[in-house]
């Protein structure tokens, strides 16, 4: 079973991003910013992370860099999820090393797009 | 919804698109027909069908525009995609160069765009093979409110993150206010054409491959015979027609045969 960190400081998003993930068959826990994130990846790598971009204390992209450049970092699949909807935003993820990006609002056909497309061979 | 206007509507769907409406469609006929008849007027849904077989062209063209505009989105079940990347488009191409003219492929149920755009962003990453013989892509479809939205190139936010990747949406998009701007190059390379799958497409000229999926499903199997045969002679022997997953041609057509190495794709026998 893959395993998913949703990192949200949304309780709601993380709630219904947590439904849709556990019925496409991912095993998945929760962060609510960045640092925890950071915390809960570098005791337990998941094999993917969806990430908002704006949180409290750190932010998606900062963790996005941190954990890119840690030991064993650049094995999750990352998908950002963020209300930050235009091009620059997007390439600036990719850049830093998304994989894949959703912008809110979504809905499940969308979710679940992404993640099923994550691991297509 | 009275029985008679459903009857009506049914029959005027069938001569006009040769469509099946079955009766468990009533909810749907409803909900897809209510901003028609806002937008020209009629008390109710009831009042729309009984003039509707002598109404004005414009009106007759909205209820079909309702009844036939179904949901798209890009790379839908990638398969054919693939199949078209890795052996159609190449195959195509070499035709092409043979024949010394443009490789030419036909989105025969083109909808709001996304299958014909789909098709353009692989002909422009492989840009170098066919640059040569120039190619085309002309999308068709029954409503002309489909067409004009696929011309526009313009996608919601919900639309282009179906079956788009990010990468795929920054190479090949702007974003214009709320909407989505496909790039101008991967619009010159399609046509659209309003088209009636039950008319002869003689006018469209021959094709190295045909995408005519989730639409055969609609019709019954006289209809789906004569549009079969339509299909055919725009292809030339081993030309491909690629149909919708669930779609199957046995005892319907005898005109094609299953790809064996492609799903979804069938031949013209060579």
């Amino acid at each position: 079973m893959k395993t998913c960190l949703i990192v949200d400081d949304s309780t709601v998003i993380r709630k219904v991003a947590r439904r849709i993930l556990e019925e496409i068959g991912f095993e998945v826990d929760e962060a609510e910013d960045g640092k925890e994130a950071f915390e809960k990846c570098a005791k337990n790598m998941p094999d993917s992370i969806l990430l908002d971009w704006n949180m409290p204390v750190m932010s998606g992209l900062e963790f996005l860099k941190k954990l890119r450049s840690y030991v064993g970092g650049e094995m999750p699949k990352i998908v950002f999820c963020t209300t930050e909807n235009d091009i620059g935003h997007i390439a600036m993820a990719l850049k830093a090393g998304a994989d894949e990006y959703m912008m809110k609002p979504f809905d499940r056909e969308i979710l679940e797009g992404k993640f099923l497309g994550l691991y297509q061979d | 919804m009275l029985e008679q206007s459903v009857a009506i509507i049914a029959r005027f769907m069938q001569q006009k698109a040769g469509i099946q409406l079955s009766a468990n469609k009533i909810y749907m006929i409803e909900a897809r027909l209510e901003a028609v008849v806002k937008r020209f007027g009629f008390a109710h849904i009831d009042a729309l069908a009984a003039s509707l077989p002598m109404a004005m062209g414009e009106v007759q063209q909205a209820v079909i525009d309702a009844l036939t505009t179904n949901e798209s989105f890009f790379f839908r079940d990638q398969k054919p995609f693939d199949a078209f990347e890795q052996a159609l488009l190449p195959q195509a191409i070499a035709r092409a160069r043979d024949e010394d003219r443009k490789v030419r492929i036909w989105c025969a149920a083109a909808a709001t765009g996304q299958e014909p755009y789909s098709l353009a962003m692989i002909l422009a990453a492989k840009k170098h093979s066919w640059l040569h013989q120039g190619a085309e892509i002309v999308a068709t479809d029954l409503s002309q409110t489909a067409l004009s939205r696929a011309k526009s190139g313009l996608f919601t936010q919900f639309e282009v993150q179906r079956g788009l990747s990010a990468q795929q949406l920054v190479q090949h998009f702007t974003k214009i206010d709320e909407q989505w701007q496909i790039a101008p190059a991967l619009q010159h390379m399609v046509q659209f054409e309003v088209h009636n799958l039950l008319h002869n497409p003689a006018r469209l000229g021959q094709f190295d491959t045909i995408f005519c999926r989730n639409v055969l499903i609609y019709f019954d199997v006289e209809t789906k015979r004569q549009i079969l045969t339509h299909l055919a002679r725009q292809l030339p022997p081993g030309g491909a027609l690629v149909l919708g997953a669930s779609e199957t041609l046995v005892g319907v057509s005898d005109q094609f045969k299953p790809d064996p190495n492609l799903p979804m794709v069938f031949r013209r026998p060579e």
